[in-house]
Order: C-alpha cells, then sequence, then structure tokens
C-alpha cells in the first residue's frame, strides 16, 4: 500500500528540515570577527600555493568504475536471493551462469592490474 | 481523524527518534572516550558532572556558540550542503529498523533492507561534496580517500547482505528477527560476523579504517576546513552512522529485540532494552578495536577489499544458496 510509505516521506521532509537548520541556525547565535586569516585555505601554517581544483590519481577513477559495474551486479542478486526458496534450481542455474562470467570478468581486471594500487 | 493519524502522529514519532538519535550520538562520544582512556589508563572526561556525564552537553552548547566561518576560497552552496548530507541520511536510514516486537522505528513496510542499501549508497555524497567545495588540498585527498575506501567495501557488504536475504526469504527486518531460525543458520551466519564487521567498520570510516582522517598526513580529511557546528555535524553523522550500523548488526546476527531461547517472548516493552544491551556491546567492539589496532596503509586498505573480502563474500554466497535450495 503507498499509504504505508507516507512515514517515510514526512521522516525525510523532517530530516531535511532539521539539516538545514542546523547547518543556517548557528550562524546566526556566534560571534563574527573574521579576518583574513582566518578566511584563508587551512595549509598547516604554509601560505597556500596553488588551487587544489587540479589533477589526481586516475586509480579513484578505476575504483568508481569497477564499483559500477559490481554494484550493478549486486543489485541483481537481491530479488533473486529473495526468491530463491520457491524457485529453487531454476532460480539458481540462470544465476550460476551469470555468477561465471562475473568471475571471468572479475579474474580477468584481476591480472590485467585493475586493482593494483601501487605502481 | 485520518489526518492525525497519516501525519500528526508519524512526525511526532520522527521528532522522538531525531531527538533520541541525537542523544544517543553525544553519549557515544562519552561512552567512546572514557573507554579509549580506559584501556590508555587515564580518567577521561571527569569534571562536567559526576563522571563527566555532562560533557556532551558542554561541547554541544559551544559547537552551537562557535564563530562560523565560510573561507573565501569554497563553493558556498555546496561547502553548506556537505554537512547537511551527512547527517539527513544517517537519520533517515533509521525508518525501517525494528526496535521491538513488530515495531519499526517509523515505518512498517516489506522493503527494509533495501532502504538501507538505498540510503547507504546516498550517505558517500556528503562527504564527497564536502571534501571537493572546501577547495583545499587536505580535503580533496581526504574526500577521494573516503569515497573509494567506501564505495569499495560497500560491495562486499552487499554480497554478505544478500546471502542474509536468501536466509531470511523476505526484504523485511521484521520478519527476519521474527521467523524463527535452525541451529546451522546461526552458526553459518555468526561465522560471516567478522567479515561484515571490517566492512561496517570501512563503511562508517572507523578507526583502523579512518585513513580519510589520518592526522599527521591530511590533518583532518573531507572536514579540515570546517569548523563549530558545521564540523560538529560531521562528527554526529558519523556516530549515528556507528549506532545504526550496530543495530543493524545486532538485528541481522544477535535477533535484535529478542532474548535467545524465547525468554520473555510477549513482553513487549523489554524489546529496546534487550536491543540496547546488544547495540552497547558492538559499540564496545567498535572502539576496543580503536584502541588497539594501528591503521593499514592505503594500499594493503583496498586490496583487502578486492582481493580478499569480495571473492569471499561471492563464495560465501555461493555455499549459502546450495545451503538453502537444500534445507529451507
Amino acid at each position: 500500500m503507498a499509504i504505508d510509505y507516507l512515514p517515510l516521506l514526512i521522516l525525510v521532509i523532517i530530516a531535511i528540515g532539521f539539516g538545514a537548520i542546523a547547518v543556517i541556525g548557528p550562524s546566526l547565535l556566534g560571534p563574527s570577527r573574521q579576518n583574513k586569516q582566518k578566511l584563508e585555505p587551512y595549509e598547516s601554517g604554509m601560505i597556500p600555493f596553488a588551487d587544489a581544483r587540479r589533477r589526481f590519481p586516475i586509480k579513484y577513477y578505476m575504483v568508481a568504475m569497477l564499483f559500477l559495474l559490481f554494484d550493478i551486479e549486486v543489485l541483481f542478486l537481491y530479488p533473486w536471493a529473495v526468491t530463491l526458496r520457491e524457485l529453487r534450481w531454476q532460480a539458481f542455474a540462470p544465476m550460476g551462469f551469470f555468477l561465471i562470467l562475473l568471475v571471468f570478468g572479475f579474474l580477468y581486471e584481476w591480472k590485467k592490474g585493475a586493482l593494483r594500487w601501487e605502481d | 481523524m485520518d489526518w492525525l493519524n497519516l501525519v500528526i502522529l508519524p512526525a511526532i514519532r520522527v521528532i522522538i527518534m531525531i531527538f533520541v538519535l541525537l542523544t544517543g550520538a553525544a553519549y557515544l562520544t562519552w561512552y567512546e572516550r572514557k573507554l579509549i582512556s580506559r584501556f590508555q589508563i587515564r580518567y577521561g572526561p571527569n569534571r562536567a558532572g559526576i563522571y563527566g556525564l555532562l560533557q556532551p552537553a558542554a561541547d554541544g552548547i559551544k559547537a552551537i556558540f562557535k564563530e562560523e566561518i565560510i573561507p573565501n576560497h569554497v563553493d558556498k552552496v555546496i561547502y553548506l550542503m556537505g554537512p547537511a548530507l551527512a547527517l539527513i541520511p544517517a537519520i533517515v536510514i533509521w525508518a525501517v529498523i525494528p526496535i521491538a516486537k513488530e515495531t519499526p522505528a517509523i515505518a512498517d513496510v516489506n522493503i527494509g533492507f533495501l532502504w538501507i542499501l538505498a540510503i547507504a549508497g546516498v550517505e558517500s555524497y556528503g562527504l564527497i561534496l564536502a571534501g571537493w567545495s572546501s577547495n583545499n588540498n587536505y580535503s580533496l585527498l581526504g574526500a577521494l580517500r573516503s569515497s573509494a575506501q567506501m564505495i569499495s567495501y560497500e560491495l562486499p557488504m552487499g554480497v554478505f547482505l544478500a546471502s542474509v536475504l536468501m536466509l531470511a526469504g523476505s526484504f523485511s527486518l521484521v520478519e527476519l528477527v521474527q521467523n524463527p531460525r535452525p541451529w546451522w543458520e546461526w552458526i553459518w551466519l555468526w561465522a560471516m560476523f567478522p567479515f561484515f564487521f571490517i566492512c561496517i567498520l570501512a563503511e562508517t570510516n572507523r578507526a583502523p579504517f579512518d585513513l580519510p582522517e589520518t592526522e599527521n598526513e591530511l590533518v583532518a580529511g573531507y572536514q579540515t576546513e570546517y569548523g563549530g557546528m558545521k564540523f560538529s555535524l560531521f562528527m554526529i553523522a558519523e556516530y549515528i552512522n556507528m549506532i545504526t550500523t550496530s543495530t543493524i548488526m545486532a538485528t541481522i546476527f544477535f535477533g535484535g529485540w529478542k532474548l535467545p531461547f524465547g525468554i520473555l517472548q510477549n513482553v513487549v516493552i523489554l524489546g529496546p532494552f534487550v536491543l540496547l544491551a546488544k547495540v552497547l556491546v558492538l559499540l564496545f567492539l567498535f572502539v576496543w578495536v580503536r584502541a588497539s589496532i594501528g591503521r593499514p596503509r592505503y594500499d594493503q586498505l583496498m586490496s583487502f577489499t578486492w582481493k580478499f573480502l569480495l571473492p569471499l563474500s561471492l563464495v560465501y554466497m555461493f555455499i549459502t544458496a546450495l545451503l538453502t535450495i537444500q534445507f529451507k
């Protein structure tokens, strides 16, 4: 029933309101004595020499990509896992085939060095 | 009448829940500091109130009345959204967790697990947006690290949860606790608990996997440019996440609000206290690990999940599928 989900909606709305108040509210309460040093980027007391918007290792991108692939496969697992009791071997066989393909893909990426962090 | 039942009562429940969670998070800091100091043979907070029990209140008041600084170089809107986006999912995820017999915290829907997984996926946005918008080298690196770590450990955790779903045969957490389980199922689940706990430690960015906030290299990671209440919101979110994940683990592995062997099964009022006791023990585990184990290197952290936990979780799920077909 859709009406069962109404409390979830109420919860989300109240939580968002609470988050907004918690972020904005304290700035009305505290003192405000700002100067140039306070508003500079923190770099352990050094004078910041460059913007942080620059290139960073591609490894993070790689991890995100592999995660996307695997996470979508994991999503397929949930409905399968819940109905396995009723469908038994009938559901096990196709998912087994799918998982074998997945494992081969995983081994391939492993051998290709996609999981190697240090180079 | 309908209006009252549909909107006002749930809203009151939500507000009570938020209040309980915030108090819980505040007192968890006290619990942790007290325990950590005992591990290190010192007293910990003991000045504000007896046993330092007023310390969380003092900290809270201090954080609220701090000067709010928004540095010049940040992306203001996203910078302000960061802490809120970390806190909101931490609260929202609580809706479906059962706290007493047939009583979930907010809504009795039959998609409990999906809700938890979906909201857990949103949690990393707050951190990465905070780190990116801060426009600070420390923040950026911390955010990259924490998001890479969180998504990597989400995979084995997801596959482990799929195995739990298989044994439960339902998406509902209420049913998961309510349905009786055979003895082999308990043993099989407990065999997985240590690995699941490791995933949870990495998911919540707790020690020994707090590499995003390694003080000596990244200062405070994605939180570096935040101060006052905005910094506290990240802390509150982290501590609420600890409570949440402990409760989820207590629900999945240790029978939630139930006492073992069906003792006092019909005393509904006992449920929350039993659950609280289990959660406190699991939180003790978090602190114990933090006090005892040093951080791994980042490459060790990543290869541990991709090369060990993920294959292990797939094998575990395969065997669980065979067990389910055979015995259920």
